[in-house]
C-alpha cells in the first residue's frame, strides 16, 4: 500500500512539473514582463522608468533561465524561473502587489472556504443521492419522469440565477439571515446557511441526473435478477444490493474533487462577501495580480493530483476485486 | 455608390463557415445509412424536434446578426464617402427602432414613464418632483391612461396573426404529410406533431411581443435607456458563437490526439496522455482566467490591429472560443481513446491491418466513422455548457469584451439592480429566462441526440 502510494506519487511529478512550466510560459513567455508592465500601469503614464520600477519591485527584471552575470550558482537560481515557478514546489508563493505573503494569506483563507465547502459538499451529496435513489426506485413511473423533466430544467439554470436569486428572496425580502459577509468562529453560520443552502440546490439537476443513471445500470445488472429470483423485498434488493455497488462508481467520482474543496467557490464567496480562497482568486483576477492567479493555478493543480491518487486509492478500498498493482 | 460599407468580422466568417460545415455534413448524412437512420428517430423524438425548432428560431437571429456593415455618414456632395465607426449588422437594421429609441435611464416593462422620479419644470407651477413620460416608450398614446387598453388591443392583433399564420403554416404541413389525422395522430415519420405545437407557442409568443415592442420597450430599459429586448437580441450570437466555435477548436485536438493515442499506443499514447492530464490538472477556471488574462495583455499593447472597437472585441471573442477549446478538449480525447483502443483489436481491423491498408486509411475508413457517434454526442452535449459557462466568465471579468452584448455582460451589468430601491428586476429576468430557454432546449435536444446515437441505451 505504501510503496504503491509513493510510486503515484512519484509519477505525479512529472505532471506538476509540467504544470508548472505552462503557466510559466503562459505567464513570462506569451508575454514579457514589460508588456504586463505597460498594462498595469497603464498606457499613457508610462516611462521606461516606472517600467523598470514595476519589475524591479516584483523581482521580474532578472532574466528568464540563465543569469550569466550571477556567477556560480546564482547563474540558474537568480532567474524569474527558479525564482517564481521551482520554488512554489517548496511552498513558497512570493508576494501578492498588496506586498502581503501570498502563503500566508492562503492559509488564513483557507478556513472560510473550507467552512462552506465542506458542509456543501455533504449536505448536496447525501440531498442528490437520495433524490437520485427515490427515481431510480420509481423508474418507469410518472414520478420518475417529472422528476428527470425537473432535473433538466434546474440544470439549465445558471449558476448565478441560483445565487442572485436565492440571496434576493432569502436574504433581502424575506431577511432570514444576512445577505453577505462572514463571523468569526462559531458566530458564522449565520453567514454560512444561505450560501451552502444555494450550492445544495445549484447542485441538484445534473447530480441527481447523473446518479440516476448509475443506479438504473446497477439495477439491469444480473445479480440484481439474481437477488430478486431468490424472493427478496423489492426494498432489500435496493437498499441492501443496489445501493451499496452503485456507491463504487459514485464514490470514486466524488473522491476527486474533495481535495479541491479547499480551493472554494469563486462565485458564491464573491457574492456573499466571504473571504475565502475563491474571492481571493476573484479578486487577484479583477486587479490582475498575476503571482496570485500563479499561485492559485499551482495550488489547485496539486490539489487535483491528490484527487487522483485519493481516487485510486479509494478504488481498492471501496471494491476488493481490484488490487494494487 | 452603396451607402454602407460591408464589414466581415472573423466569427462573421466562422459563424458561415459552420453553417456550410453543417449543409456538408447533412449531405455526407444522408449518404451513410447508419447515420441517417441515427438522424432519422432524433427527427421522430418529439422533446427532439419541439427543442430543435427553439433553437434554431435563436439560431436565425444569430445569422441575421451575423452580417455586419458601417453605415456611411451623412456627407456633402463632392465630399469623399465617410463611414460611421459603429458597426451594425442586419438585425440592427430589422429592428431599427429598438437600437436607437434610448431612453434616460431605467423604465419598466410596457412603461410610459420613468423608473425614477425627476425634476421638472412644468409651466405657471414651477418645479415638481414626478415620473417623467418616457420619450418613447407609449409615446404615440396622448393619455398615458390608454395604455392598458392599447396592449390588450395589440396583443389581440398579434394573437390573431399568430393563430392565422399557424393555420396556414399547420394546414400546408397537413397537406404534404397525408392529412390532419395522420399529422396530429403522430403517425408521421417526422415528429411534425411536437414541431407545430412549438412553433404555435413561439408565434403566440412572439408575435404580439414584436407588435408591442414597436410602440413600447417591452422588456424595459436598463440604466442607461437601452431596450432589453434589444439586448437579449444580440446576446444571441455571442452564445450561438461561444458554443460552436469552441467545439469547432475542441474537436479536430480531441478526434486526432484522441485516435492517434488509442490507435498506435505505445510512447505516442504515454506522450498524450500525459498532456492531457497536465492540461486536466489545472483548475478550468483558472487556466482560463490566466490565458484570458495574458489575452488582454496581447490586446491591450497592440491597439493598432483593430480598426473599430467591434473588431476588437470580435477577437476577443474568438480568443476566448479557442481558450475554452484548449481547456476542454481532454475530456472528448479520453472517451475517444478509450474507444480507438476496444476498435483496434477487432477483427476487421486486424482483417485490414493483414492486408496491409495503411494507418492512415484504417483510421480515416474503419476508426473514425466508427467514433462519430461519440463525437456527435460530445458537441451537442457541450453546448449548453458552454453558453453556460459564458454567463459565469463574462462575471467574474474574464469573458467576452464588456463592450460586447451578451448574457453574462447583462447579468454583470444588472448584478446591483436587485439591491436599488425600488428594485429594478427586469433586465435579470430577462437575461436569465432568455438563458434558461436555450439552455433548456439545447439540453432536451442533445438528450434526443444520445438516446439516438447512442448504442447502449435503446
Amino acid at each position: 500500500m505504501l510503496a504503491y502510494i509513493f510510486r503515484r506519487l512519484v509519477y505525479a511529478l512529472p505532471i506538476l512539473i509540467g504544470v508548472n512550466l505552462i503557466t510559466f510560459a503562459l505567464f513570462f513567455i506569451v508575454n514579457t514582463p514589460d508588456d504586463m508592465a505597460r498594462m498595469q500601469l497603464g498606457v499613457k503614464r508610462v516611462t521606461p522608468e516606472a517600467i523598470e520600477k514595476w519589475k524591479a519591485d516584483r523581482g521580474y527584471d532578472k532574466p528568464l533561465f540563465v543569469n550569466a552575470a550571477a556567477g556560480g550558482v546564482g547563474t540558474l537560481t537568480e532567474t524569474i524561473f527558479f525564482e517564481k515557478s521551482v520554488r512554489m514546489f517548496v511552498g513558497d508563493f512570493g508576494r501578492a502587489d498588496d506586498g502581503r505573503d501570498i502563503a500566508r494569506e492562503i492559509e488564513a483563507r483557507m478556513w472560510p472556504s473550507l467552512a462552506i465547502a465542506v458542509p456543501t459538499f455533504i449536505l448536496g451529496l447525501l440531498v442528490t443521492v437520495s433524490l437520485a435513489l427515490l427515481l431510480a426506485f420509481f423508474r418507469a413511473t410518472a414520478l420518475d419522469f417529472w422528476g428527470v423533466v425537473l432535473c433538466v430544467a434546474l440544470m439549465s439554470i445558471s449558476g448565478l440565477f441560483y445565487i442572485i436569486g436565492g440571496q434576493y428572496l432569502i436574504a433581502k425580502v424575506w431577511k432570514l439571515v444576512p445577505i453577505s459577509g462572514f463571523g468569526d468562529g462559531l458566530d458564522a453560520w449565520r453567514f454560512l446557511i444561505l450560501p451552502v443552502f444555494i450550492g445544495v440546490i445549484s447542485g441538484i439537476g445534473s447530480s441527481t441526473r447523473w446518479y440516476r443513471t448509475i443506479f438504473l445500470e446497477e439495477v439491469a445488472k444480473d445479480y440484481v435478477r439474481t437477488a430478486r429470483a431468490k424472493g427478496l423485498a423489492e426494498t432489500v434488493v435496493f437498499f441492501r444490493h443496489i445501493l451499496r455497488n452503485a456507491m463504487i462508481p459514485i464514490l470514486t467520482g466524488v473522491v476527486v474533487v474533495i481535495p479541491l474543496l479547499f480551493m472554494g467557490s469563486l462565485l458564491t464567496e464573491s457574492f456573499f462577501g466571504i473571504p475565502g480562497l475563491g474571492s481571493y482568486t476573484i479578486d487577484a483576477i479583477n486587479a490582475q495580480d498575476f503571482a496570485v492567479v500563479r499561485s492559485m493555478v499551482f495550488i489547485g493543480s496539486v490539489l487535483y493530483i491528490v484527487g487522483l491518487i485519493l481516487t485510486d486509492i479509494s478504488y481498492t478500498l471501496v471494491d476488493p476485486r481490484i488490487r494494487f498493482s | 455608390m452603396s451607402d454602407f460599407q460591408i464589414v466581415v468580422l472573423w466569427s462573421d466568417i466562422l459563424v458561415w463557415l459552420l453553417l456550410a460545415a453543417g449543409i456538408g455534413l447533412g449531405v455526407l448524412i444522408s449518404r451513410s445509412p447508419p447515420l441517417l437512420a441515427a438522424w432519422q428517430r432524433v427527427g421522430a423524438s418529439r422533446p427532439g424536434m419541439a427543442s430543435a425548432t427553439v433553437l434554431l428560431a435563436f439560431v436565425l437571429v444569430g445569422l441575421v446578426d451575423s452580417l455586419h456593415y458601417r453605415p456611411a455618414l451623412e456627407s456633402q456632395p463632392g465630399e469623399s464617402k465617410q463611414y460611421a465607426i459603429e458597426v451594425l449588422s442586419a438585425l440592427d437594421a430589422l429592428v431599427g427602432p429598438l437600437r436607437t429609441e434610448n431612453e434616460k435611464t431605467y423604465s419598466a416593462p410596457l412603461a410610459t414613464h420613468l423608473h425614477a422620479k425627476e425634476t421638472v419644470e412644468v409651466p405657471g407651477v414651477g418645479t415638481v418632483r414626478e415620473y417623467p413620460r418616457l420619450k418613447y416608450g407609449g409615446a404615440h398614446l396622448d393619455d398615458p391612461a390608454q395604455r392598458d387598453d392599447d396592449v390588450a388591443v395589440t396583443v389581440l392583433r398579434g394573437v390573431a396573426m399568430a393563430v392565422l399564420g399557424w393555420l396556414a403554416l399547420a394546414g400546408a404541413v397537413a397537406f404534404a404529410n397525408g392529412g390532419w389525422g395522420a399529422v396530429w395522430g403522430g403517425r408521421t415519420r417526422f415528429a411534425w406533431n411536437a414541431v407545430l405545437a412549438t412553433l404555435g407557442a413561439m408565434l403566440l409568443v412572439l408575435l404580439p411581443l414584436f407588435l408591442l415592442a414597436a410602440d413600447y420597450h417591452v422588456f424595459g430599459t436598463d440604466k442607461v435607456g437601452q431596450d432589453v429586448l434589444y439586448q437579449i437580441l444580440k446576446s444571441v450570437r455571442t452564445a450561438l458563437i461561444i458554443g460552436l466555435v469552441t467545439t469547432l477548436v475542441m474537436l479536430p485536438l480531441a478526434i486526432l490526439l484522441g485516435i492517434v493515442a488509442g490507435y498506435f499506443r505505445g510512447w505516442v499514447d504515454d506522450l498524450i496522455q500525459y498532456l492531457y492530464t497536465v492540461l486536466n490538472s489545472i483548475p478550468g477556471v483558472l487556466l482560463i482566467a490566466a490565458a484570458v488574462l495574458m489575452m488582454q495583455v496581447v490586446i491591450d499593447s497592440h491597439p493598432e490591429w483593430f480598426a473599430t472597437a467591434a473588431e476588437r472585441a470580435d477577437l476577443r471573442l474568438l480568443a476566448l472560443c479557442f481558450i475554452l477549446g484548449i481547456t476542454s478538449w481532454t475530456g472528448l480525447c479520453r472517451l475517444l481513446r478509450g474507444e480507438t483502443l476496444k476498435l483496434r483489436e477487432l477483427e476487421y481491423i486486424q482483417a485490414a491491418q493483414a492486408f496491409g491498408v495503411s494507418n492512415g486509411r484504417i483510421i480515416l475508413r474503419h476508426i473514425l466513422p466508427n467514433l462519430m457517434h461519440i463525437v456527435i454526442i460530445a458537441l451537442v452535449m457541450d453546448f449548453s455548457g458552454l453558453v453556460l459557462a459564458e454567463a459565469v466568465l463574462s462575471y467574474v471579468g474574464i469573458g467576452v469584451d464588456p463592450s460586447m452584448t451578451s448574457f453574462g455582460t447583462m447579468i454583470n451589468n444588472a448584478r446591483m439592480e436587485l439591491g436599488r430601491e425600488p428594485v429594478v428586476w427586469w433586465s435579470l429576468a430577462a437575461a436569465f429566462s432568455a438563458m434558461f430557454i436555450l439552455v433548456l432546449a439545447a439540453n432536451l435536444f442533445a438528450d434526443a441526440v444520445r438516446d439516438a446515437f447512442d448504442p447502449r441505451a435503446a
